[in-house]
């Protein structure tokens, strides 16, 4: 175990001695993050995600103060660039146009929604029973998960606010009502003026232009463009980290450090498992690298640190599953380079580095998922809306089941071609 | 002295090709045994087998008292091996080499850190410690190559034709090493092709070409098989053929053999005097013009021209 340790931090060290490998590894991205960010107007302020004109339609049977707050946000200013609402009276055809792949989401805001939130009158005499809260519902299209998931928590937002400001407005009027300042008659009217006065609030701003839910402290955290084409870039490019590791593989046997390495007491295993530690270990240090300079220099949000660290664990497990895997196909170093550096492009594309998939065909979406990139992406994408690693499980459960297959294929193929003994 | 290692038929094929075929012989502790033969003679197949990088095809080899084949990593713990080319990490300084493979033989903490030190003074490197190998010159890095097989003071040390490529002063302060590690009470075995280097280095020599042992023993018990004879060595010209002078010599009273090595033309006989004028009359009536003669005192090259009927360099 230790000696796996030590070839590990060997080939750490190694790695982060290589400049070309350096180049590419951490310029490379930073540099391609900072000009993306720059074309879609991340640092102007004028940003452009490649995520725009999401297609969602929007069905108000409320048509009361917080079903219409609610269809106001997606007609707001700050969200334009983002969202193209369309708005229909009938349920089941938004629903179709879900189906149809026509829009990325449907949000039904059900009639006696603004009434379940802000309870009439009756609701705060003694004995009466608590009001059940009318869900909104959110048809989202399977196939977009990004553009519905953002979609969702523009809504998962709003509803938010409004439940804090319901609470916080049902405690004042109870407070009210038991000081005898207010009658039960006055309540409704006074419930309804805090609702307005929730939805004109100055903060609202951020309401409208906020896609992601509260974090711990209340306040909003904006959705930010480099929080998609950073992680984009970092995955593409630890697939490159990746296939540097597995070519070192090959190059310690034509260097003749690998037949050193087997005269000295340490077995096979220790050896080919120091080396995966190694490639391992780059490839984590590479990203979290690059998320911390990020965070540093564009003053980045990656989201929930646990959540950060524990996907990008996972993405490095799985991309080094393909590391191995192109090395036990492969005969050289050479052919490791060639290999490594036409996946790093192709997942690069199909995994979503540089188009969001949303915006591809269903073949290549389907594609996508036996890409790192794609799985690791969809997880950071939600952790940059907000959530944490409870909503993790499935890309963290795909990573590593992927990586876990590919090193069992590669050991197979490493025992096929004797690479350690003759 | 005891035996340190005890080759027993030790043979490896490769499908149809044998690349060693059975050779059995003993090193004693104390002593520098040399592999000598030509390239693709099997010499870094046997080391290879003996350090168990290789598996056997069959027969075994006890080292330290340990089976090459059933106790593998013992007999690691009790060698140390310099491999012909250089295994290093280019990238790593001098200290960072010594201290991984240091790490990978076992040893930590302190006694990592003096070994490495007195390792590092051992191949002359201690000012350059922290330098990467890469700029490193050749000789250099044949040093901190030898300097990793010694870090665990290994009771048997294995070198493997380490002076190939290397400029002669390199050359020069690699055999000293080898002879000043032997008189700290090492024992080694060493390949060459380089006879001068046997015949400097050897307690004893083990003679091999294609895959067999056809010869061992001391330098002495070696020459002898030759007998007290001398061996001269005619150059000629390209456009003339050796075969005929080897016909013509071998018709001479005195001549013991005469062969063709290299497109010169070898005369092994008692006594050079004796037959030299004889040699230049038969090779100006057949006109071919000699262009120099060498007089050459029984060695291992003879040992091996006399056994095998070609020259080391072939």
């Amino acid at each position: 175990m230790l000696k796996t340790f030590l070839i590990g931090i060997k080939d750490l060290r190694i790695a982060f001695r290589d400049r070309a490998a350096l180049i590419l590894m951490l310029a490379a991205p930073f540099v391609l993050t900072l000009g993306l960010g720059m074309v879609t107007g991340r640092f102007s302020g004028n940003s452009n995600n490649g995520l725009a004109d999401i297609p969602v339609v929007i069905v108000n049977l409320d048509n009361k103060e917080l079903g219409n707050a609610l269809a106001d946000v997606f007609r707001s200013e700050e969200l334009a660039e983002l969202v193209e609402p369309t708005f229909s009276a009938d349920p089941e055809a938004a629903r179709l146009l879900v189906d149809e792949d026509k829009s990325a989401a449907a949000i039904i805001i059900p009639a006696g929604f603004t009434q379940s939130i802000i309870p009439s009158q009756n609701a705060f005499a003694p004995g009466s029973p608590e009001p059940a809260v009318i869900p909104v519902e959110i048809y989202a299209n399977p196939s977009r998960p990004t553009s519905s998931g953002i979609i969702k928590s523009i809504v998962d937002e709003f509803i938010s606010r409004v439940e804090e400001g319901s609470l916080s407005g049902q405690t004042s009027i109870l407070q009210l009502m038991l000081s005898g300042r207010i009658t039960p008659q006055q309540a409704e009217a006074a419930g309804t003026a805090m609702g307005q006065r929730l939805q004109d609030a100055p903060n609202n701003d951020t309401l409208a232009i906020t896609l992601n839910s509260s974090t711990a402290d209340g306040k909003a955290v904006q959705f930010d463009v480099l929080a998609y084409l950073a992680p984009g870039m970092a995955l593409m490019f630890l697939m490159y980290t990746v296939s540097y590791g597995g070519r070192s593989i090959l190059a310690e046997k034509t260097q003749g450090t690998l037949p050193r390495l087997l005269v000295t007491p340490t077995n096979s295993a220790q050896i080919l498992g120091g080396k995966v530690f190694g490639i391992f270990l780059t490839g984590t240090a590479q990203m979290l690298i690059l998320i911390g300079a990020s965070s540093l220099l564009f003053q980045l949000k990656w989201g929930d640190a646990l959540g950060v660290i524990a996907l990008v664990l996972a993405a490095v497990f799985g991309a080094t599953g393909w590391g191995m895997f192109i090395t036990a196909l492969a005969r050289t170093p050479a052919q490791v380079a060639s290999v490594g550096s036409a996946i790093m492009l192709i997942f690069g594309i199909m995994g979503g580095s540089f188009i969001s998939l949303d915006q591809l065909p269903p073949v290549v979406q389907n594609f996508a998922k036996i890409t790192p990139n794609s799985w690791a992406l969809d997880g950071f994408t939600t952790l940059g809306l907000g959530g944490t690693l409870a909503d993790l499980s499935t890309p963290i459960t795909a990573l590593l089941s992927m990586g876990m297959i590919l090193f069992l294929i590669s050991v197979v193929l490493f025992g096929k071609k004797n690479l350690v003994q003759k | 002295m005891p035996n340190i290692l005890e080759v027993q038929n030790l043979a490896k094929n490769y499908g149809d090709f044998q690349a060693v075929k059975g050779v059995s012989f003993n090193i004693e502790e104390g002593e520098i045994f040399s592999l000598l033969g030509p390239n693709g003679a099997g010499k870094t197949t046997t080391i290879s087998m003996l350090s168990t990088l290789y598996i056997p095809t069959s027969g075994d080899a006890i080292i330290a008292g340990y089976s090459i084949t059933r106790n593998p990593m013992d007999v690691r713990n009790a060698i140390g091996v310099v491999p012909q080319d250089l295994a290093l990490y280019e990238d790593l300084t001098a200290k960072e080499n010594l201290i991984f493979w240091g790490q990978m033989y076992g040893l930590s903490g302190k006694s990592l850190a003096n070994r490495v030190d007195e390792v590092l003074e051992q191949i002359g490197l201690t000012d350059k410690a922290k330098d990467r190998v890469k700029t490193y010159s050749g000789g250099m890095k044949r040093r901190v190559n030898i300097g990793v097989g010694l870090l665990h003071k290994p009771k048997l040390l294995f070198m493997d034709e380490p002076t190939v490529g290397i400029d002669p002063q390199s050359r020069r302060a690699i055999l000293d090493t080898v002879k000043e590690l032997n008189q700290q009470g090492m024992t080694l075995l060493y390949t060459t092709h380089y006879m001068e280097e046997a015949e400097e280095l050897s307690n004893r020599v083990g003679i091999i070409d294609h895959g067999q042992l056809i010869a061992i023993g001391t330098q002495k018990e070696l020459t002898k098989q030759v007998g007290e004879t001398e061996t001269l060595m005619l150059h000629i010209s390209e456009n003339d053929d050796p075969e005929t002078l080897v016909t013509a010599f071998k018709g001479i009273k005195d001549v013991l053999e005469a062969n063709v090595v290299n497109h010169e033309v070898s005369v092994i006989t008692h006594s050079a005097k004796d037959v030299l004028a004889q040699v230049v009359t038969k090779a100006n009536e057949r006109g071919i013009k000699i262009h120099s003669i060498d007089i050459r005192e029984p060695n291992l090259e003879a040992v091996f021209l006399h056994l095998t009927g070609r020259a080391l360099r072939d």
